[in-house]
C-alpha cells in the first residue's frame, strides 16, 4: 500500500508556518509530484481493498463450501433407503441395524405441531403492525422491541422456559384440575405439546418479521381501491391484502420450520427422548428427533469410529431437511422483493 | 349528531380513517389483544425463569450439608407448620402424606445427617452470592478458588469459572467472525457489481440455515482433528476450536444486519462522493461506513447476543472443564453448554437446579440488554437517515 495516508513529517509546524506560506509549501509538494500521484494510488487503493474484502466474502462461501462438501461427500454414502426408513433398535450406533425413520417423523410431528400454533398468532401480529398500528407510537415501538428481543433469547433459555411454563406451570396445573387422583403426572413432563409451544415461542418473531414485510410490499394502491369501493378495512385486509401477501407468509412459515427443525436446546427439557420404542401417538408423549440424535450420536457413541458413517447420514438427512426448506423460502423472497421493486 | 372525529391515531390506532361494524369492531380488538403476544412472552420468560432462580437471589436456599436434626419420636410435639419447614415441604405435599410417611421422612433426615461427610466444609451454605462469585479457601486447596463443581460432596458453585469460559469463546468468536462479515457486508453492498450481489447474499445467508447442533458437530469432528493437527496443542477441545465453530454461528447474524445497515444509506452519499472524483471504494470506507456505523456497531453487539447465548457448539466443542484460564487451547465450559449438560440430573426444585436458573436468568439479562442496546442504536440510526434523506 502507497503511503498515502501518513501526513508529511513537518505537517506539525504547517501550523506555526502563515496562511501563503503553507499554500506555497503545498504547492511545491504537488509539483514535486508525479502529476498522475493522486489517481494512481487512489486506483492502487480502490484495487486493494476492493480485493481484500471479497477474499473475505469469498472465504465465507468457501468454509460453506467445505462443510456442506464433508458432510455430503461423508454421510451420502451412509444414506440407503433403508436408513432412511427403517426404526432403530436399542442399539442405535451400529451401522447395520440403526434407522432414522421414528427421528424424521418425530421432527416433523413437533415442526408441523408448531406450525399450527405460530402461524395464526405471527400473522396477526404482524397484521396489527403493518395495517393498524401507527409506526411512531410508542406502542409499536414497544412491540418491535420485544419482537427483537425475542428473536435474540439465546435457544436454551426457551428450554428453561419451556420447563419452567409450560411444563411446571401449565401441565401441573392441568393435571391438578384434570387428573387430580393420578399419582404420576400426565401433562407435566416433557411432551412433544410442550415442546412445540416452546419452539412457537422461539420462532415467533421469524413468522411476524417475514409476514410483515409481504404486507408492506403490497402496494398502498390496492388497499385505496378496496376501500374506495366501499368495503370495510377488515374486508379490504382479508380479501384483497391477505391473498397477495401469501408467499411471504408461506415463506415465514417455511423459515421458521427450517430454523426449528434444527434446534436442540429448546427440546432437550421439554420433550426429546433418548430413546423410544414406539412412535408418540398422543400429544403428550415424549419422542425421538432429529437434530437431537446428531448430538446423541455424535456424544454418546462407544465407539465414535463405527458410528461415525450413520453419524454423517444423520446430519445430512438433516441439513437436507432445513436447506431444502431454506432454498425455497430464499426464492419465494427474491421473487417477492423483485416484484414489489418493479411495483413501487 | 355525530361528534366530529379529531384527525389522530384514535384509541389503540383503530379507529384511523374507517368506523368499523360491530362484528369487525370486536375482530379488531382481537388483532390488537393478540398483537401482544410478543410483548406477553418476553415478560413470561423472565418471570418463569427468574421465579424458579429468586429463592437462590433471594438467599432462601440452603445448601449446607450439616444441619440440627430431631429425633423422629419427637414428631407429636411439633406443629405443623414446624414439621412442614423442617421436612421442606409445601402444603399440598404435606397434606397428601399420612403420619407413617411423616415419620419416614423424619428418620431419612437424621440418617442424612449422620453420613454427612465429616469435612470443614461440610456446614457451608454454598448458595450465597458471594460463595457464587468470590473465591474460597476449600478444604485441601493452598489458596481460595473459583470452582464449580455441583456434583461432588460438597456442591461448589462458582460461577465465575462459566463466565470466563463464556466470555473467552465468545471474544474468539467475535474476533474471528466481525471482520470477516464486515468485509464481506461492505464488498456485498457497495462494491460487487449488482448481478454478482444477487446471488452473493442468499449464499452468505446460507450459512444462517445451517442448524447449530451440525456446526457443533462439525467441531467436534473435523476442526477439532484439523486444529490440533496444524497447532498441535494438548487438549483436542477446547475454547479455540469452540469459538471459531461459534464464529461460523455469528458470521451470518453479523453480516446481515450490516449489509442492511450500509444499503440503508441513501445512494446519493456515494453519488455525491463519485460525483467529486472519489473511487468506489473511498466512497464505501469514508462515507458510507461512517454515516452506517451505528448500525454496524449494533450488528457486533446482536452477534454478541448470538454468541453467548449459543449452546449446542459451545457444548460440543469445547471440552466442558470448568477450568479458570485465559489460555484459548485450554479446555473450558460456558454457562449455556453447563445448563444444557446438568439440568436433566439435577433434582427438581433443589440448590443445583436453582442456580442452573439463575444462570439462565443472568444470560437472559445479558442478551435483553444487548438486544435493547442494538435495538435503540439501529432505530436512531434510521430515523437520522431518513432525516437526511
Amino acid at each position: 500500500m502507497p503511503p498515502k495516508s501518513t501526513p508529511p513529517p513537518e505537517a506539525p509546524f504547517d501550523a506555526q508556518l502563515g496562511r501563503r506560506r503553507r499554500w506555497k509549501n503545498l504547492i511545491a509538494k504537488q509539483d514535486a509530484l508525479p502529476w498522475n500521484f493522486q489517481s494512481t494510488t487512489l486506483a492502487l487503493d480502490s484495487r486493494f481493498f476492493t480485493g481484500l474484502t471479497s477474499f473475505a466474502t469469498f472465504l465465507i462461501l468457501a468454509i460453506l463450501a467445505v462443510i456442506l462438501g464433508t458432510i455430503i461427500f461423508n454421510g451420502l454414502p451412509g444414506l440407503s433407503w433403508r436408513f432412511i426408513t427403517s426404526g432403530t433398535e436399542k442399539d442405535m450406533f451400529d451401522v447395520d441395524k440403526a434407522g432414522i425413520l421414528p427421528m424424521i417423523l418425530g421432527t416433523a410431528a413437533r415442526v408441523i405441531l408448531m406450525t399450527i400454533f405460530v402461524i395464526p398468532v405471527g400473522v396477526i401480529t404482524a397484521i396489527y403492525l403493518a395495517e393498524y398500528a401507527h409506526s411512531t407510537s410508542l406502542y409499536t415501538r414497544i412491540i418491535r422491541g420485544a419482537v427483537n428481543n425475542l428473536a435474540g433469547v439465546p435457544s436454551i433459555v426457551f428450554g428453561l422456559f419451556g420447563l419452567g411454563f409450560f411444563i411446571n406451570y401449565v401441565g401441573g396445573s392441568m393435571d391438578a384440575l384434570f387428573l387430580p387422583n393420578n399419582a404420576e403426572p400426565v401433562w407435566g413432563k416433557p411432551a412433544i405439546l410442550w415442546a412445540s409451544l416452546t419452539l412457537a415461542v422461539m420462532t415467533l418473531p421469524v413468522v411476524i418479521v417475514a409476514t410483515e414485510e409481504s404486507l408492506r410490499s403490497i402496494p398502498p394502491g390496492l388497499r385505496e381501491a378496496s376501500l374506495a369501493l366501499g368495503a370495510t378495512k377488515l374486508e379490504t385486509i382479508f380479501r384483497i391484502v391477505l391473498p397477495q401477501a401469501l408467499p411471504g407468509i408461506m415463506t415465514g412459515g417455511i423459515l421458521s420450520v427450517s430454523r426449528a427443525a434444527g434446534e436442540v436446546a429448546p427440546i432437550l427439557f421439554t420433550g426429546a427422548a433418548y430413546y423410544m420404542a414406539t412412535l408418540p401417538t398422543h400429544l403428550y408423549d415424549q419422542f425421538m428427533d432429529l437434530s437431537y440424535h446428531v448430538f446423541i450420536l455424535s456424544t454418546q457413541s462407544p465407539n465414535i469410529e463405527k458410528t461415525r458413517p450413520i453419524l454423517y447420514a444423520t446430519v445430512l438427512a438433516l441439513l437436507m431437511l432445513t436447506f431444502a426448506l431454506n432454498i425455497v423460502a430464499i426464492l419465494v423472497r427474491a421473487r417477492m422483493r423483485k416484484s414489489m421493486r418493479a411495483l413501487h | 349528531m355525530v361528534k366530529q372525529d379529531k384527525r389522530s391515531v384514535g384509541w389503540m390506532g383503530l379507529k384511523r380513517g374507517h368506523r368499523a361494524r360491530p362484528l369487525e369492531w370486536i375482530v379488531e380488538k382481537f388483532i390488537f389483544l393478540v398483537s401482544l403476544s410478543a410483548i406477553v412472552m418476553v415478560f413470561l420468560i423472565f418471570m418463569f425463569v427468574a421465579r424458579e432462580a429468586l429463592p437462590v437471589a433471594l438467599g432462601a436456599v440452603n445448601s449446607s450439608l450439616v444441619r440440627k436434626t430431631i429425633p423422629p419420636e419427637q414428631m407429636d410435639t411439633m406443629s405443623q407448620a414446624e414439621l412442614m419447614e423442617y421436612l421442606e415441604l409445601t402444603p399440598k405435599q404435606f397434606a397428601q402424606m399420612d403420619k407413617e410417611t411423616l415419620k419416614d421422612l423424619m428418620l431419612v433426615q437424621v440418617e442424612a445427617a449422620a453420613e454427612a461427610p465429616k469435612d470443614k466444609d461440610a456446614p457451608l451454605n454454598t448458595t450465597t452470592w458471594s460463595m457464587l462469585f468470590k473465591p474460597h479457601q476449600w478444604t485441601g486447596y493452598d489458596k481460595p478458588e473459583y470452582i464449580w463443581q455441583p456434583i461432588s460432596s460438597i456442591h461448589k458453585y462458582n460461577l465465575v469459572p462459566l463466565i470466563i469460559g463464556s466470555l473467552k469463546t465468545t471474544l474468539i468468536a467475535l474476533l474471528f467472525a466481525v471482520p470477516l462479515s464486515l468485509a464481506a457486508a461492505i464488498y456485498v453492498s457497495q462494491l460487487a457489481n449488482p448481478k454478482t450481489k444477487e446471488w452473493l447474499k442468499p449464499a452468505i445467508e446460507l450459512l444462517a440455515g445451517i442448524p447449530s447442533v451440525v456446526l457443533g458437530f462439525f467441531g467436534l469432528l473435523v476442526m477439532a482433528s484439523v486444529m490440533q493437527a496444524v497447532f498441535g496443542y494438548q487438549s483436542r477441545l477446547n475454547s479455540f476450536v469452540a469459538g471459531i465453530a461459534l464464529g461460523l454461528a455469528v458470521i451470518p447474524v453479523v453480516f446481515s444486519i450490516a449489509e442492511d445497515a450500509l444499503t440503508s444509506v441513501p445512494r446519493s452519499f456515494t453519488q455525491a462522493a463519485l460525483a467529486l472524483g472519489s473511487s468506489k471504494w473511498q466512497a464505501a470506507w469514508k462515507i458510507v461506513l461512517p454515516a452506517a456505523i451505528p448500525g454496524v456497531f449494533a450488528a457486533v453487539v446482536l452477534g454478541f447476543g448470538r454468541a453467548i447465548g449459543e449452546t449446542m457448539v459451545v457444548l460440543m466443542a469445547s471440552g466442558n472443564a470448568s477450568i479458570v484460564s485465559w489460555n484459548l487451547f485450554d479446555s473450558t465450559r460456558t454457562m449455556t453448554a453447563t445448563i444444557a449438560a446438568e439440568l436433566a440430573e439435577t433434582v427438581f426444585g433443589g440448590h443445583h437446579y436453582r442456580i442452573l436458573f439463575l444462570i439462565g436468568a443472568l444470560l437472559f439479562i445479558v442478551t435483553f440488554l444487548s438486544n435493547m442496546l442494538a435495538d435503540i442504536i439501529i432505530h436512531r440510526l434510521k430515523a437520522r437517515l431518513e432525516g437526511k434523506a
